[in-house]
Parts: structure tokens; C-alpha cells; sequence
């Protein structure tokens, strides 16, 4: 029986940036980065919870040939790949902190609903995410 | 490219109950209004105007589904000018009247952003659809 999900994907069009995004917009921290020839396994995670990781996987060799790794970020771009949902303790305050860091693509503000708070935005390259808080978690300020 | 037309689309799902026109999208993407429709079309197949007509026709469906709002008032709450633009847009759309819509529809049980995407109407080219299936606004909306 399977039990649990340890690594998740999200595909980008530059590890770099992708990392630069998830640890100094969104607050996830890097958990591995190695490479091996053209391939390099780069992970992030939340410090809190360290059992996920999310493997930020930019489409090229040795992986995907050019044609695929070509139609992949045409994917992506379209905003048609890869998405995520991300919980947060205070979506309002999230939502503030990322103006102030230059995050602009919103796809939602913060409105509330009876499971909760959530708002959206896209990564630079245009995946989803999703950012909920749920109701019952309480604001700390 | 892409990228900045799924940011104008963006723009259209955030701003729907706002008087949108294609200059004002277009000036997301930083293209001419003329190119923003060619290029919208070819990469997310269908034009602009169409995708902002599902858009708020799926806040529609919501709002009668949920909401004891009349039906002029949600014409209006979702971005449409005129009640006899919002009736015939949402029947070609749904495929029936705004009332019959809320007559057979309650609410769902599902969290906002599901229901965003899955009941997004989605019709082929020139053939309206009932309102229960998903598929474009599914791929490229979820969550």
C-alpha cells in the first residue's frame, strides 16, 4: 500500500529564478540541489513541513528531447501545466507581504469563504497556485 | 508571449464586473488590440471577448445558484450592461434561461476555486453545451 506523498513537481522555465520565487517570495526553503551533468535535482519545501518537497523541473535534456521540452513550455506558459495549493496562516497578511516583494501576477485577491480565506497567484512562468487559509486556523496578530 | 496573454486573461478573471474592453486587455499584454485577439485566439482557442463572456456567465451561475440576488442584479453584478445581452449571452451559453438555471441548480458543496474551473461553461465553436461539462477552463484553471 502506498502511503504518503514525499515529492511533487511543479515545471519551470529557469531553476534559478524558479528557486528565487518559492524561497524569496512564497518562504519555502531550498532542500536539495545536486547536479548531475545537464541534471539537476533541485527541491524546495516548507521549513515546517519538511516531509514534502516539490521538485522544480525546467524541461530540457537528458529528461525530455527538444521537441518535448519545446512543447512543455509552451505548456507552461499557457498556464496550463503544473499547479499547487499552499495553505497559509493569514492570507490578507500574505497577500500584503508579496505586494511588498514585488509579486504582481494576482490571478485573486484574499475573499473569504466558509471553508476559509484564499487568494491566487501564478509563479513568474505561469503556474497556479492556489493559497488557502483554512477557517478554523486562527490569525497570530 | 504566452505569458503575457495568460496575464491579460488573468486580468479578465480578476476584473470580470468591471466594463472590460479589448484595448484595456490588450494593454496587459502590451500588444495592439488587434494582435491581442489574433494571438489570444490562436493560444487559448477562442477570442477574448468569448473567454470574458464564460467568465462572467460561471459568476453568474454561481450567484443563482447561491445567492437569492435577482437575476437583473446579477446581470449587472457580473459585468453585463443590458439584461437582454446578459439573457441571450448566458442561454447561448447554458443553454437555458437565467431562472430556469436557478430553478434546477442549488448550491454546490465545493470549495470556490473547484467550482471556478468545473463549472466553467465551456462550448465548442458555434455549438452551445449544457453547463455540466468542464473541459478547457479545467486545464487551465485548476485550482
Amino acid at each position: 500500500m502506498t502511503t504518503k506523498l514525499s515529492v511533487t513537481s511543479v515545471k519551470v522555465l529557469d531553476q534559478d529564478e524558479a528557486l528565487d520565487f518559492y524561497v524569496n517570495k512564497l518562504g519555502l526553503e531550498k532542500a536539495r540541489d545536486v547536479r548531475q551533468g545537464p541534471f539537476r535535482w533541485l527541491t524546495v519545501r516548507f521549513p515546517n513541513d519538511p516531509s514534502v518537497e516539490i521538485f522544480l523541473e525546467e524541461p530540457g535534456p537528458p529528461v525530455h528531447d527538444d521537441a518535448t521540452a519545446a512543447q512543455l513550455r509552451e505548456l507552461i506558459t499557457k498556464g496550463a501545466m503544473s499547479s499547487l495549493v499552499f495553505e497559509t496562516d493569514d492570507a490578507r497578511g500574505l497577500y500584503e507581504t508579496l505586494r511588498t516583494r514585488g509579486v504582481t501576477d494576482f490571478t485573486q485577491e484574499p475573499i473569504d469563504h466558509s471553508y476559509g480565506t484564499d487568494m491566487g497567484i501564478r509563479d513568474p512562468f505561469g503556474n497556479g497556485i492556489r493559497i488557502l487559509q483554512p477557517a478554523n486556523v486562527r490569525q497570530e496578530h | 508571449m504566452n505569458r503575457r496573454l495568460l496575464r491579460a486573461r488573468d486580468a479578465m478573471d480578476r476584473a470580470y464586473a468591471e466594463p472590460l474592453d479589448v484595448r484595456s486587455v490588450a494593454a496587459v499584454a502590451h500588444v495592439s488590440p488587434a494582435h491581442f485577439s489574433r494571438s489570444f485566439r490562436a493560444v487559448f482557442g477562442e477570442t477574448p471577448g468569448r473567454y470574458l463572456q464564460r467568465r462572467r456567465v460561471e459568476r453568474a451561475m454561481f450567484l443563482l445558484r447561491e445567492t437569492d440576488r435577482s437575476v437583473t442584479d446579477i446581470c449587472f453584478d457580473v459585468g453585463f450592461s443590458s439584461l437582454g445581452t446578459f439573457s441571450r449571452t448566458f442561454r447561448a451559453i447554458v443553454g437555458e434561461a437565467p431562472s430556469a438555471y436557478r430553478v434546477g441548480n442549488g448550491p454546490l458543496v465545493a470549495p470556490n476555486c473547484f467550482q471556478m474551473a468545473a463549472t466553467r461553461p465551456w462550448a465548442a465553436a458555434g455549438a452551445a453545451t449544457k453547463s455540466s461539462s468542464s473541459g478547457e477552463a479545467a486545464t487551465a484553471s485548476v485550482p
